[in-house]
């Protein structure tokens, strides 16, 4: 930073230039953009009272990878990338650059192809292990029950790497023997009244987003095991508008929560990326962020009032009081229990009038520290925006490829360090314009420049897609995926430079031939620290077991967190990909602690997907 | 071993003659030099940052304690230019070369160096010999194209007029010696270092070993910069540091006597510029050739692996300084004490070091001939224990001998075929005996200084020599027991990394049986036939030490009153040798030095046979009698092997200090 004046200056100049540049786009000056364009557009057009997830979820969705069976990346006969389908605001483009992107990046070829199982091969998939009276229970007691085989691989993982990697090879492990489909909270409690009967193992399933692996069946789990799908548990029971709530069953997927709300002028503003399939019972049993959390809070600061089935009976308040001095909040035994204590059938949430206007925004800084030191002091002020995220220089050029920005290349600017925030902001129009100015005046001290509404859209539009991306690299050797922690601020710096050094570091030593992607993105700001998510894959090719050695390099990445101050997990979990850490994280009393409370409520180990304990 | 050896004879050949090398490379200093003015600068401005926390503590105000902060960053700050970096090489250059015959790098470690400083900041380690140290590392730097380190040096160079300002604008910055007490020197100090680390502005440089070795054999390492050149890495404001342990040997040191004068008890002169005029007489000498080996640099992050949990740095503002904890510490001593036996493997030998080995244990002299097959047979033991030697290859050994001769021809007189240490340049009238006993150990603590050197190669073995000879009976327990005795004695005098007594008796077997001198049973260690001289060779390197602890322990017994001060112990103990040495009742010349001493101290001090007592503002030391009897009759059985049972009780006695 002590460097000399004239280059920074001159550094200076031609950011203005490049922002001039990536500002000019004078048809939109008008456009007002809502955050539902960059999601999916509904599937259905149905009224909203209607069950929005099949319960054959396979007919619409991917049995081995991210989303909807229409949407995915491919490389047409050109050589040019498309993404297909008309749901997204990118389907139906032609990414032309997209490949020299891919191939610069992870060295690979577009003539090596690694093709995934064409279709699910039923005779890997072992007969179920019933527990014959149950079901027959089940079935008296008037309940949807399945034991197909598509349905039960379908409930059997969530989106780990590991385990869309092994399902692209048709390798199928222990998938739960039964599906059944709830339809209400009395449902739900028959359910587990029954298990409880029959001693079986009951997984809940969500939207079955999970990066934790936690809807794995455990391996040493001899019952008969029991996903019990709450998809059909989606309808929004009440809306009080006087207290600004809605009490809702948990089964519901975050889009149609949101659309139904907006329908009624309301929203939650819980906007997690995985919106689109999570359930409102995920972010529950999760912990889950929204990006919109600077406004709306985190689903810990939403949920008023928790409605959960245990083994023991059902656990609720007896108020909608907002806040409560009775012990230690047992809303928190709940939040985050990642599915080991019961289900979770039916929440009140915080509501809110939809915003009048919204504006998204970007910000180009000369170097990832100049933007960590704006984002800092962006959140010092506590005037962070609705969303606030900086990416680093490498994602900054992943989005260069992806968006056409090749503008940008024509400038001898140095593209190697620069990066890019995103925004959003929210509320009326003229606090927002007011909010904006004072967040790019903060951003200018910090050699930032306003480069526009069109990039902050399209990186928030990036979110929703960048999961099908992951689909197209696993066609061509190249395997990846994200991880978050959270740490507080004079660490985030030598924490996102200290893991990507470690995970290039690791790849080389087990013998990955070509570098890897290792970016980094600080995505939330809190008062005394940020979430950091990274983003890491590599070209497999010439490696015997790269899943293996994927998680090898994830463990060694996770470790070199811990080490440098960051959290086990801000938003994804524990599960049990992360359960070794646990005690280390919490401390043997705490992690004892959360032992006697499951010891408590599930004697039994009913709930046994032996998550987080 | 052999592998070792091999090795050590390539890389010698691929060392250069750096004293050829013309003065070309003044323009072409890579150094950010630009950067270093604005360093400082850029410093201050953290200092209130420092001086917060201590003035929480200790009550002043900030503005004070920054006041004073301030101050301290005066006195201690380095200013680096490059025209006064010049000036020296252009000087040192031509004194260099008068003063030596050749200056010899390893140029792969310079190339490994121009590696780790591209890839993470560097720490330079050097072993501590002589003033010329940090000079020709500083120097060697400047010519090959390398950043110049800054230096953690002693204050005392400090009080050296226009010297200490020279070295400050050559990169030195200075440390008080002691500052035990004052955290604010502390944290300024600390946070001094660590900034110039993690912004890469120059490799850091310091001793280990804390101040110059007078005897030659590495010192105990210091861990307190070492931890602060860690802690970066600990607390994660850097991915990795390596650090690159340097060995710098010399053919003839140029401190030698007045080191020698020094362990006697003559007062080491302060540093001063008239004196380091005076010294100018030393240009005039020959010092034959100087060696520096830049070893592997050594990852912080992978030594650390597994042993320190960095997330104990989790819980604290990475600002507040931080005392390491427990296992912090340990992993740091014994990080400290590979990076020393490092040094000392790296360290390249001559063949006078050999020939020093002989004539120390021959105190009335050899003759040439016998000296050449016993040098010859030292050779080989040498070098199958791993030596670094650099002994010329094409040359005939009574050649290379009679070289060695010559260039330490003031510590020997040669007549008729007979070598003799003796005193050469003495003062025509013997004054006094007292005199003549001071000369006479002048040239025989010289010379140790060079056997000193190779100590480290024989150490292992020479203590399982002595072991058996003093064990009673070849019961592999029974030595072992013995060995580890001697290596806890002896921790304060050599290198012996802590808790590697297992290991390094495993060692001494191993390179014993290798050499055919021992048999190694399951549970019995039996001496082969042709090992007598072998281990009577090794035992007989030990015997100074073990004769001097003896008298050590004697004094401590037989002379002290009760109220011994510490400050008093050095010059009894002497006095109490010189008596015995007059008397002709001691032989061993070593028990003057006072190195010797304060280590047979401090490790019966260790052994808790003797006490510090603080009495008002001195220290005394008060003496279990008992306790250093016994183990004063272990020692003894080494030399003498008539008291068998007095091995047990002592043995006994050690446990319960323990």
């Amino acid at each position: 930073l002590m460097a000399s004046s004239s280059s920074s200056s001159s550094a200076q100049q031609r950011l203005r230039i490049i922002a001039g540049h990536l500002q000019k786009r004078p048809e939109d000056e008008n456009a007002s953009v809502a955050a539902q364009e960059c999601k999916a557009e509904a599937p259905r057009s149905e009224p909203s009272s209607a069950t929005p997830v099949p319960r054959r979820r396979q007919e619409i969705m991917k049995w081995n990878g991210w989303g909807y069976s229409d949407s995915r990346f491919l490389f047409n006969k050109k050589g040019q990338a498309e993404f297909t389908g008309k749901r997204y605001r990118l389907s139906g483009l032609i990414l032309p650059s997209l490949k020299d992107w891919f191939e610069g990046t992870f060295g690979a070829n577009l003539q090596h192809r690694s093709p995934a199982t064409p279709s699910l091969n039923l005779s890997a998939v072992a007969p179920p292990n019933l527990n014959q009276p149950f079901v027959e229970d089940l079935k008296a007691a008037g309940l949807t029950v399945s034991h197909d085989p598509e349905d039960r691989v379908f409930r059997a993982h969530g989106h780990c790497l590991h385990e869309v990697f092994a399902l692209r090879e048709g390798r199928i492990g222990r998938v739960p023997d039964t599906v059944v489909w709830p339809s209400c909270h009395s449902d739900v409690e028959k359910i587990v009244e029954l298990a409880c009967e029959h001693n079986v193992c009951l997984i809940p399933y969500g939207g079955g987003t999970s990066v934790s692996s936690a809807l794995e069946c455990p391996r040493e789990e001899s019952r008969s095991i029991v996903s019990l799908d709450t998809s059909q548990m989606s309808r929004i029971l009440w809306i009080d508008e006087k207290n600004l709530t809605a009490h809702v069953e948990a089964g519901i997927i975050g889009q149609d929560l949101e659309r139904q709300l907006n329908e009624r002028g309301f929203c939650t503003g819980h906007e997690p990326d995985s919106m689109e399939f999570s359930s409102l019972g995920g972010w529950v049993a999760t912990r889950a962020s929204g990006m919109k959390k600077n406004i709306y809070g985190n689903i810990e600061d939403l949920v008023v009032h928790i409605k959960m089935v245990t083994p023991r009976g059902v656990i609720e308040k007896s108020c909608l009081g907002p806040r409560m001095s009775t012990g230690p909040d047992i809303h928190h035994f709940i939040l985050g229990s990642e599915g080991t204590l019961g289900v979770v059938t039916e929440v009140t949430l915080k509501i809110r009038p939809i915003p009048e206007y919204q504006k998204y925004g970007s910000v180009v800084f000369p170097n990832f520290q100049q933007g960590v030191a704006c984002l800092r002091e962006v959140a010092r002020q506590r005037c962070a925006p609705a969303s606030i995220r900086l990416m680093d220089n490498e994602q900054f050029q992943f989005g260069e490829f992806c968006f056409f920005l090749i503008l940008l290349s024509f400038f001898c600017f140095d593209p190697q360090h620069l990066c890019v925030a995103t925004l959003l902001f929210e509320g009326d129009r003229g606090k927002v314009l007011q909010h904006e100015k004072q967040v790019y005046d903060i951003a200018a001290k910090f050699g930032g420049l306003a480069a526009g509404e069109d990039n902050g859209q399209r990186g928030y539009m990036l979110t929703f897609v960048i999961a099908y991306l992951r689909d197209l690299g696993m066609d061509y050797y190249v395997i990846g995926e994200s991880f978050e922690t959270s740490v507080p601020w004079d660490r985030v710096l030598d924490l996102c430079r200290n893991v990507k050094e470690r995970i290039v570091r690791e790849c080389k030593e087990r013998g990955v031939q070509f570098p890897p992607l290792s970016t980094s993105r600080v995505t939330q700001t809190y008062d005394a620290g940020a979430c950091v998510y990274f983003y890491f894959a590599f070209n497999y090719r010439g490696l015997s077991d790269p899943v293996h050695v994927y998680e090898q390099v994830e463990h060694a990445a996770r470790e070199e967190i811990l080490a440098n101050g960051g959290s086990l997990s801000h938003h994804h979990g524990v599960g049990k990909l992360r359960k070794e850490w646990m005690k280390e994280s919490v401390s043997g009393v705490g992690l004892g602690m959360l032992k006697s409370v499951k010891e408590y409520v599930d004697p039994q180990n009913i709930f046994g997907n032996r998550n987080l304990l | 071993m052999a592998s070792r050896a091999l090795y050590s004879v390539s890389v010698l050949q691929h060392f250069c003659m750096l004293s050829d090398k013309i003065l070309h490379a003044c323009n072409t200093c890579s150094v950010n030099l630009s950067l270093l003015p604005s360093f400082n600068i850029f410093f201050r401005g953290n200092i209130k940052h420092i001086s917060c926390p201590v003035s929480s503590e200790s009550g002043d105000s900030t503005e004070c304690v920054a006041e004073e902060a301030s101050l301290i960053l005066d006195e201690m700050a380095h200013r680096l230019q490059l025209s006064t970096v010049r000036f020296f090489v252009f000087t040192l250059s031509k004194a260099f070369k008068r003063l030596f015959r050749s200056v010899c790098v390893n140029e792969e470690g310079i190339q490994r160096l121009q590696q780790a400083v591209q890839e993470h900041p560097v720490v330079l380690l050097p072993s501590h010999r002589s003033y010329m140290d940090f000079l020709m590392m500083s120097y060697l730097l400047y010519m090959y194209d390398l950043p110049l380190p800054v230096i953690a040096a002693g204050m005392d160079f400090m009080s050296m007029k226009f010297v200490g300002e020279m070295l400050r604008m050559s990169g030195a910055f200075f440390i008080r010696r002691s500052f035990g007490g004052d955290k604010l020197y502390w944290a300024v100090f600390s946070e001094y270092v660590k900034t110039m680390l993690r912004n890469g502005y120059a490799p850091i440089e310091f001793f280990l070993e804390g101040t110059r070795s007078r005897t030659c054999k590495s010192l105990t390492p210091k861990t307190g910069l070492l931890n602060i050149v860690m802690e970066p890495f600990f607390k994660g404001e850097l991915f990795d540091v390596n650090l690159v342990p340097v060995s710098i040997s010399y053919e003839r040191i140029l401190e030698e006597s007045l080191y020698a004068r020094e362990l006697l008890g003559i007062p080491k002169p302060k540093e001063s510029t008239s004196g380091l005029l005076k010294a100018r007489r030393v240009l005039s000498e020959d010092y034959g050739s100087m060696y520096v080996y830049f070893g592997h640099p050594v990852s912080v992050r992978s030594l650390t692996e597994g042993k320190i949990t960095r997330s104990q740095y989790n819980l604290l503002p990475r600002c507040i300084p931080q005392k390491p904890s427990a296992d912090t510490h340990e992993f740091l001593n014994d990080a400290a004490f590979r990076l020393v036996r490092i040094q000392e493997e790296n360290m390249v030998l001559k063949p006078w070091v050999l020939i020093a080995t002989l004539l120390l244990q021959n105190p009335d002299g050899m003759d040439l001939s016998s000296l050449a097959e016993q040098t010859d047979w030292l050779r080989h033991l040498a070098l199958a224990f791993g030596a670094y030697l650099d002994w010329p290859d094409h040359e005939a050994c009574s050649e290379v001998i009679s070289c060695s001769l010559a260039l330490h021809r003031h510590l020997l007189s040669v007549s008729a075929g007979h070598v003799q240490l003796s005193v050469t340049d003495a003062p025509q009238v013997e004054s006094t005996p007292e005199e003549a006993v001071f000369h006479q150990a002048v040239v025989v603590l010289s010379c140790a200084s060079y056997r000193n050197q190779i100590l480290h190669v024989f150490l292992r073995p020479a203590l399982l020599a002595v072991a058996m000879q003093s064990a009673n009976s070849n019961r592999k327990d029974d030595v072992y027991n013995c060995f580890n005795f001697l290596r806890n004695m002896f921790s304060n005098e050599f290198i012996l990394c802590p808790g590697d007594s297992v290991q390094d008796f495993e060692e001494a077997c191993y390179l014993l049986m290798k050499r055919g001198v021992l048999q190694v049973l399951e549970h019995e260690i039996v001496m082969s036939a042709s090992g007598h001289s072998t281990l009577a060779f090794l035992s007989s390197v030990l015997d100074p030490f073990l004769q001097g602890y003896q008298v050590v322990s004697r004094y401590l017994c037989e002379e002290t009153n009760e109220n011994l001060t510490e400050k008093e112990f050095i010059p009894a103990v002497r006095n109490f040798a010189l008596k015995l040495i007059l008397a002709g009742r001691l032989k061993c010349y070593e028990a003057l030095s006072s190195d010797l001493q304060k280590n047979a101290l401090a490790a019966f001090l260790r052994l808790k046979a003797v006490r510090k007592v603080k009495v008002g503002d001195q220290v005394t030391l008060k003496v279990n009698k008992i306790a250093v009897n016994s183990l004063e009759d272990t020692l003894g059985k080494s030399d003498v092997t008539s008291h068998q049972n007095s091995w047990c009780s002592s043995m006994a006695m050690f446990e319960i200090a323990i």
